[in-house]
Formats: structure tokens, C-alpha cells, sequence
């Protein structure tokens, strides 16, 4: 659904990515990991269409991402972005609500959409601040309450930066699971995430960043190697098979 | 019904009370409820309400409305509520048109027309080139045009000063009463002109309402939910530069509406800019019309600079509401 040929962008005389050449098939969870600085919100903003690449082309169901209008994009693909501040007095309700925004054409929400954005909440177990104010919640509610934003705005293309960032394990999985779910209804999600553990645990893809440039692509289990590790972030890792099959991933102490 | 109807009815409720009662009020009084009496059969009074209230009262809600209106819209275009409708530089701009004609060409010359064509030209030009300044192939970033709205304020404010610095005492005097702000020029074919630019300024203001809700997550994430934030910008600025160059044109410098008004609604009613852009330009025309009225009758027969009251009014009011609602809402 999703084909980046040769895209780079460079920004003030330094390359922030280039080279990228993926084919995102639809109902796959795909995970962009790499140390700080690799290029993996720069990837997605690229995909998201809001930044241009200086070279190749980026297409959305076979055709180029910059051919869309805002709306229609809009209705395809939503983007969770990793730090936000409102100033103003929303609720957490009107929030969620914005989500609806492609499909309104300025008009007043309906009851539907009231529906679907309480449905969201609840699934990101936000429902019981729907009525508080955005700007007093601490970072991990307000990041469930923008990721039940994103799924009101029922894209086919999810772009999730860091959405476990600030979150508690209980919803770090909660929010991964939900990713895994929309998927298997045919929907696409692509997350840049820092955890390798839970990278390891839900993604079905990993592209391994490292300067701008993929290192490595594929299955979790081909990328999270001993050796790409250790090279790409530049310390000693110890990679274990976990009693579930996936592989468990830890920063070494002793280099060996 | 919905909170916010309810405040927007109450409002359009209050408009035209406060109209009539500013129409009525003051040295020679009207009762408010013998207006349409007095219109309908010429009685005593017709001359004063038809000549000297109406068209004071009518540009005064017109102008509250589109500073306040203004101010809202750029306070979600800049994604901050202490923006003022003054930050693209359209006030001082046109402050620095009249302190020109006024000083080099003369308050009088051109008959009415002279000072607030020069203010609104002025006040315009100067909007234009912060736009200019901050456009980059085709995009402002809204950074960079808070920057350009700031430099070129600064630089109109030299130009004030200067203007002022060279006045002699006539000229010193048409020129702080200008500033000041006040509806003593208050004819109908100002207010012949001033109302299609309001219409059509509040009315391309009021269109960008959903849009600039979508603006309060962030220019990126407002991107991400469709808006074409450049049209949106664009529009916006075009609005305001349109409707703060009128109002300035037409009573002067009057402050504090554009930051008083959006606040207070949102203390109300919340933030959704569909609620708070019409409800701002209702508010600011009450405000307008009811320190208009205080303007005029605090120290009759001598009147009082309208910006001076809305800044007595504004300051402390401004205060109260920061003290009284500090813990429970953002402001």
C-alpha cells in the first residue's frame, strides 16, 4: 500500500535520511527503530506527506502522496505526533472530536461522531476524563487521549511516533495491542519506537535506522541480531530467545 | 440546549439593549423604550438620535466586533491567548499612516476621508510586507511571522515617535486624541463604509472557525487532520488585516477588546473557535458600545478617549479574571 523509492531528504546541507527503499504491505505493523537522531520521525513525516523528499518518491496506494489533497489524505492516513501543547481550554472530548475534522467540511458534529470518539476513548481507557480539560492531564493521558484522536480520524494508514512514550506498561501494551488489532482488520500501522523489547514483541517488520541510512530490514528476529545492534547504537547487547519465540533484547554490562 | 447556544443568545440578546440604551443615554436623554416612538413621528430628539447617537452606537459595536473577532482568530493562528489583533502589524501601521497625514499633510485635508484612508492604506501595507517578510516559496511559517509582526511594529513605533517628536502643539493634539482612540468622527458615510468591510471581514474570520480548532493541536497535527494551513493563514491574516485597518481607521487606537473579549468567552463556554469567533464579535461590540456610552457621560460634557476606557476597563477586569480563575482553567 505504501512504496518509498529512493527517498532522502536533506535539510541545511545534511542529509537527515536517505536511501530508503520499503514496500509496506497493508495489515502489517511496521516498527522504525535506530538510536536518537536516526531519521525515524523524519521517516514518518516524509510518509505522512507533511515534508517534501529531496529525492525519490513516496506512493499511497500506487499513487504519489503529494498528489492528494490535505483532505483526502487526511481520510487515509493519520499521524501521531510525539510532543504537542493546546493552550486553549479544550475537553478531552473536543480533542478526540478534532479527529473527525477531514470528514465535516466545517459542518457541526453529528451524533455518529460523537459515537465513534467515545468509542475511542473508551478503548484507550480514557473515557473517564472526557469532559476534563486537555492541558491539565499528565503525559500519559494526554498521549491516550491523542492516540483515541487518531483512531477517530479511521484512517487506513496509522503513523504512530513514540506512542508508547510516557505511557505505564499496562498501557504501553494496551496502545500496541490496539495497534495489532487494527491491523488485523486490514488497516496499517507504522510506529517509530525506541522499546526493542516491545518492537520485538508486536511488530511484524523492522527497519533498523542508523545516520539517516537502513541498516537492516525484515522480521524482528533477522533484524535484532547480536552484531546490527551492537554496531548501530555502539555499545555491547545481549540478545536471548524468550519462552514466547520472540527475541529479547538488553544493553549488556559486561562487555565481553 | 447546549451551554454555549445559550451564551451566544443571551449575547445576541444583550446586543441591541445595549445599543439602544447607549442611543439613549446622555446629555440630552432618551428613553430607550420611546426610540421607535420618536423615530416613527419625528418627535423631539430625532436630530440628535438620528444624527449624532445612531451612527456612534452602530460603528461602535461594528468596530468592537472586528477587534475582537481579530483578536480571537489570532490568538489561534499563533496558538497563544495572549496574541493581539495588533501582531501582524496592521495598528501601528495604520497608527503610523494617520501620525503621517497628520503631521506632513494635514488632519483636515481630502475632508473626512483624508486620515482613515491613510491609516487603513498604511495599516495594510505594513500587514502586507510582514507577510512578504515571512513568506518562503510559498509558505509562512507562523514563527516567523510573529517576528516580522514584532520588527515592523517596533519600526512603525519609530515612526510614530518621530512623527510625534516633529508636531507642533495643533498637530500634537489631533494626534494623541487619534491615538487614543474615540468615536467623536462617528458620521454615517464612515460608518457607510466601515460596515460592508466588517461584514465581510467577519464573515471570512468566521469561515476559518473549524479550521483553527484544528490549529490549537499544532500546525503539523492540523495538516495531518486536512486543513491547507497556508490557506488557512492567509485567510486569517487577510481578515484581520481587513478588519483591525477599518476599525483603527474609523475610532483610532482602542485596545485591550482583542485580548479581553475571546478570553472571557472562553472562561464561559470553552475554547471551540465555532463558539468563540461569533461570540467574541458580539461581546466586543456590547464592550465597545457600553464604553462608548461610559466615554462620553463619565465627564460630560467633556468626553473621554474611548481607548482610555476600554484600557481602565480591560486592565483590571483583565486581572480579575486571571486571580479568580488561575487554578481552575487554563486561560
Amino acid at each position: 500500500m505504501i512504496e518509498l523509492e529512493g527517498v532522502g531528504y536533506r535539510i541545511g546541507g545534511k542529509w537527515l535520511v536517505r536511501d530508503i527503499n520499503i514496500r509496506i504491505e497493508k495489515g502489517t505493523l511496521w516498527g522504525f527503530v535506530g538510536p536518537n537522531g536516526a531519521g525515524k520521525s523524519t521517516l514518518l513525516r516524509l510518509i505522512s506527506g507533511e515534508l517534501l523528499p529531496t529525492t525519490g518518491e513516496i506512493r499511497l496506494f500506487g499513487k504519489p502522496i503529494h498528489s492528494y489533497a490535505p483532505q483526502k489524505l487526511a481520510r487515509l492516513r493519520a499521524y501521531l505526533q510525539q510532543k504537542r501543547d493546546i493552550n486553549f481550554p479544550f475537553t478531552n472530548l473536543e480533542i478526540v472530536l478534532f479527529g473527525r475534522h477531514p470528514y465535516l467540511n466545517g459542518t457541526k458534529e453529528t451524533t455518529a461522531d460523537l459515537l465513534i470518539a467515545k468509542e475511542a476513548l473508551r478503548q484507550v481507557e480514557a473515557h473517564m476524563f472526557t469532559e476534563r480539560l486537555y492541558p491539565t492531564l499528565s503525559g500519559g493521558e494526554a498521549s491516550r487521549v491523542d492516540v483515541a484522536r487518531i483512531l477517530t480520524q479511521a484512517p487506513e494508514l496509522f503513523l504512530l511516533d513514540e506512542p508508547t512514550n510516557h505511557l505505564d506498561p499496562r498501557h504501553q501494551v494496551q496502545i500496541l495491542n490496539l495497534c495489532k488489532t487494527i491491523c488485523k482488520h486490514g488497516k496499517t500501522a507504522i510506529t517509530a519506537i525506541h522499546d526493542l523489547n516491545l518492537a520485538s514483541m508486536y511488530a511484524d517488520h523492522l527497519l533498523l535506522l542508523k545516520e539517516g541510512v537502513p541498516v537492516a530490514c525484515g522480521t524482528p528476529e533477522t533484524v535484532l541480531t547480536l552484531d546490527l545492534l551492537s554496531e548501530t547504537y555502539g555499545i555491547p547487547f545481549e540478545v536471548l530467545p524468550h519462552p514466547n519465540g520472540y527475541s529479547w533484547v538488553m544493553p549488556s554490562l559486561n562487555p565481553s | 440546549m447546549p451551554k454555549r447556544t445559550k451564551i451566544l443568545l443571551t449575547l445576541i440578546g444583550l446586543l441591541p439593549v445595549s445599543m439602544c440604551a447607549a442611543a439613549g443615554i446622555g446629555a440630552y436623554q432618551i428613553l430607550p423604550w420611546r426610540i421607535p416612538e420618536i423615530l416613527f413621528f419625528r418627535e423631539d430628539g430625532f436630530a440628535v438620535l438620528v444624527h449624532v447617537r445612531f451612527p456612534r452606537v452602530v460603528l461602535s459595536a461594528a468596530v468592537g466586533a472586528m477587534l475582537a473577532i481579530s483578536g480571537a482568530t489570532l490568538q489561534g493562528i499563533f496558538r497563544n491567548p495572549l496574541a493581539d489583533p495588533g501582531l501582524i502589524g496592521v495598528t501601528a501601521g495604520a497608527g503610523l499612516g494617520a501620525t503621517l497625514w497628520i503631521v506632513l499633510i494635514g488632519g483636515g485635508a481630502l475632508g473626512i476621508w483624508g486620515l482613515p484612508v491613510a491609516a487603513f492604506g498604511c495599516g495594510v501595507l505594513v500587514t502586507i510586507a510582514v507577510w512578504k517578510i515571512a513568506e518562503e516559496h510559498g509558505r509562512v511559517r507562523t514563527l516567523t511571522l510573529l517576528l516580522a509582526g514584532i520588527a515592523l511594529n517596533s519600526f512603525a513605533g519609530a515612526g510614530i515617535g518621530l512623527m510625534t517628536f516633529l508636531a507642533d502643539d495643533e498637530q500634537l493634539r489631533s494626534l494623541t486624541f487619534w491615538l487614543l482612540g474615540g468615536f467623536g468622527g462617528a458620521t454615517w458615510p464612515v460608518v457607510f463604509i466601515t460596515l460592508p468591510i466588517a461584514i465581510i471581514g467577519l464573515l471570512v474570520l468566521l469561515r476559518q472557525a473549524a479550521a483553527l480548532n484544528a490549529m490549537s493541536l499544532g500546525e503539523s497535527e492540523a495538516y495531518h487532520l486536512g486543513v491547507s494551513t497556508e490557506t488557512l493563514k492567509r485567510w486569517s491574516v487577510f481578515g484581520v488585516a481587513l478588519t483591525v485597518g477599518a476599525a483603527v481607521s474609523a475610532a483610532g487606537g482602542i485596545g485591550f477588546v482583542g485580548l479581553v473579549v475571546p478570553h472571557l468567552l472562553r472562561l464561559l463556554g470553552g475554547a471551540d473557535h465555532r463558539y468563540v469567533l461569533p461570540g467574541s464579535a458580539v461581546g466586543g461590540a456590547i464592550l465597545l458600545v457600553s464604553a462608548e456610552l461610559f466615554s462620553r457621560t463619565v465627564i460630560a460634557p467633556a468626553e473621554l478617549p474611548v481607548g482610555i476606557v476600554t484600557a481602565l476597563i480591560g486592565g483590571p477586569f483583565f486581572l480579575w479574571l486571571l486571580l479568580r480563575f488561575k487554578r481552575e482553567v487554563f486561560l
